[in-house]
């Protein structure tokens, strides 16, 4: 008895408030749940399948979608890389100086994603923006020119996910590299010096010794930057200046939008973060089967 | 290869050259670090040298880093609320007040269930593990539609006390998942010998097994704290029409919409709101790294 009264608590929290609107969502996910629904003036209507098919329909849909899929694949090896190539530069530098990179690091990991995001925006701003100040001073052969003075950064799709990748790349990368040096803390320092020894360079120690040890962190690492950059909301709803340019819209805000721009379609939008659960959810078995591999459910 | 195997009488070019391509590297190493330190500082320096500039000096087309008159006029502005009707203190108050609730509340509920899953063995247990692994993944964006349905029929719309109950419920799965290694590594046999010396099981949770846990309530609370003080999709759809209940991030989002313009106020208001969460991640650095290390890549 003892341990399901301790769990109780828990349980009935994540219950009501997690579980319970996780199957809400599938059901009005089949209904035409709007705002007479809500104001209790219209009976709810199951409409079978109607929400997918028009989703599927829905040439915004795809679109966002897109826009979803494609900034996730760059995003995450961007940050994968940036971050692990900073994990093995903390490895080898001095006491003192990876004391100050990882602190600097760990601040730019602090950041709130809101003030990440308007900090970018700033950065990038037409006017006074320090980025196209810095584009037009560049030489030519390093793409600078005058073009740049009062570009924006955030009318066009491109450009604003431009400006998202280098936002969550620069808060992200510091979980990575941290994580990355904990695991080569791990490693017994007399496997890369005997692999140094053996005439290998840095490119091979690392996929032929690094990489193999630390498979399971790697596997982990991805999983979750897959879960973060393909959900990816605030940053987004911030850069693109809230909901109002439709043509920027990824999966998660199209369906917020959906829901909270008038008129409110719930049943419609839940039918997209059912979609969009469903996706991150076939992720997720992949992160518990890694978990579950690494033996830290037992 | 090694030291016993060099002939005594080498000439010393090669350890020289050696001492010298070694402390090339070093301070190419050293080079890069603070290449990278630079660029991971700068938005922040950016965001904290705009707060200090006047209008005529964050509007030039030549930006300098630093501001030449520097002026707290922008500060000003936002803590006496002259720019949106109120001061800067209310949104701080209120985000104190729901993040420091929900961290108390999520801990200890936490800390309840991490004793029951590192604790016992029983039928369910697997199971309500791999339920906090999918819970934690369920995206925010997508269950907050059901949620505000549900809050408006609550009455917890426009209600700080709403907040509370979604993020101690939301920041419960990942606490829970770290503390419970936490709870494990406390060995058994302290509380054992405790009880054999007439402790009650209320004594052995005070006396033994908090103090032991303590350093994974400090990492899982610091978890809870940052996902409250930043959380935004909630704070954002919940606090739709009441500007006084806003916590800090719908503040910070809802200046910057409303002075598009003024980046100078932006900017301080945003250093506000930043600089607390920083001092309290450098404070807490060390012990955070090793309990996300411990909660994050271990599960």
């Amino acid at each position: 008895m003892a341990p399901y009264l301790l769990l109780l608590p828990s349980l009935a929290l994540i219950a009501v408030l997690v579980l319970w609107p996780a199957v809400q969502l599938g059901v009005f996910s089949f209904q035409n749940y709007g705002l007479p629904q809500l104001a209790g003036s219209e009976p709810t209507q199951w409409v079978g399948l109607g929400n997918y098919s028009q989703i599927l329909h829905d040439p915004e849909f795809w679109l966002s979608l897109r826009l979803s899929v494609i900034s996730a694949a760059v995003m995450v090896p961007l940050t994968l890389v940036v971050g692990t190539l900073v994990g093995l530069l903390l490895s080898r530098l001095g006491r003192r100086m990876a004391a100050f990179v990882s602190s600097v690091s760990v601040l730019a990991w602090a950041t709130p994603a809101v003030s990440a995001s308007v900090i970018f925006v700033w950065l990038a701003t037409p006017d006074g923006g320090v980025v196209d100040w810095l584009g037009s001073k560049l030489p030519h052969w390093l793409g600078g020119g005058p073009q740049w003075a009062g570009f924006s950064w955030t009318n066009a799709a491109l450009p604003a996910y431009t400006l998202i990748t280098a936002l969550v790349v620069w808060t992200s990368f510091p979980f990575i590299a941290i994580s990355v040096l904990a695991g080569l803390r791990t490693i017994p320092a007399e496997l890369h010096d005997s692999a140094r020894v053996d005439g290998a360079g840095s490119w091979r120690i690392f996929w032929k010794v690094t990489y193999p040890l630390l498979r399971p962190i790697f596997q982990v690492l991805f999983l979750l930057s897959v879960i973060w950059d393909f959900g990816v909301f605030t940053q987004v709803f911030i850069v693109i200046g809230e909901l109002g340019q439709r043509d920027e819209y990824n999966l998660g805000i199209y369906e917020y939008a959906t829901a909270f721009q008038l008129p409110p379609a719930y049943g419609l939008a839940s039918a997209l973060a059912f979609i969009l659960t469903i996706v991150l959810l076939i992720v997720t078995v992949g992160y518990v089967r890694a978990s579950v591999k690494e033996g830290a459910l037992l | 290869m090694t030291i016993l195997a060099r002939p005594s009488g080498r000439p010393p070019a090669l350890p020289r050259r050696r001492y010298w391509t070694r402390r090339t590297r070093r301070a190419g190493l050293n080079l890069l670090g603070l290449l990278v330190a630079l660029i991971t500082l700068f938005p922040i320096f950016w965001m904290v040298s705009t707060a200090f500039k006047p209008a005529t000096e964050w509007y030039s087309l030549t930006p300098h880093p630093l501001p030449a008159h520097p002026t707290l006029a922008n500060f000003r502005a936002v803590l006496d609320g002259s720019v949106i009707g109120l001061p800067y203190w209310n949104f701080l108050k209120n985000s104190l007040f729901v993040t420091l609730v929900a961290v108390l509340a999520s801990s200890f509920i936490a800390l309840l269930a991490a004793i029951a899953v590192a604790r016992f063995r029983f039928r369910l247990r697997t199971t309500y593990l791999v339920m906090l692994l999918v819970v934690q993944m369920l995206p925010q964006q997508a269950l907050v539609i059901a949620l505000f349905i549900d809050f408006r029929s609550w009455n917890l719309l426009d209600s700080l006390v709403g907040l509370i109950l979604v993020y101690t419920a939301f920041a419960l799965p990942v606490t829970i998942w770290m503390l419970r290694n936490f709870v494990a590594a406390v060995p058994r046999e302290m509380e054992e010998a405790a009880a054999i010396d007439g402790a009650g099981p209320v004594r052995v949770f005070w006396r033994i097994l908090l103090p032991l846990v303590a350093p994974g309530l400090v990492a899982t609370s610091v978890f809870a704290f940052v996902f409250a003080y930043n959380e935004f999709i909630f704070a954002l759809t919940f606090l739709g029409t009441d500007t006084a209940k806003f916590t800090l991030p719908i503040y910070v989002q809802y200046f910057y919409g409303r002075n598009g313009a003024d980046w100078g106020a932006i900017m301080a208001a945003s250093t506000l709101f930043t600089i607390p969460v920083m001092a309290f991640f450098l404070l807490v650095q060390r012990r955070l790294a090793a309990g996300l290390v411990a909660g994050a890549v271990k599960g």
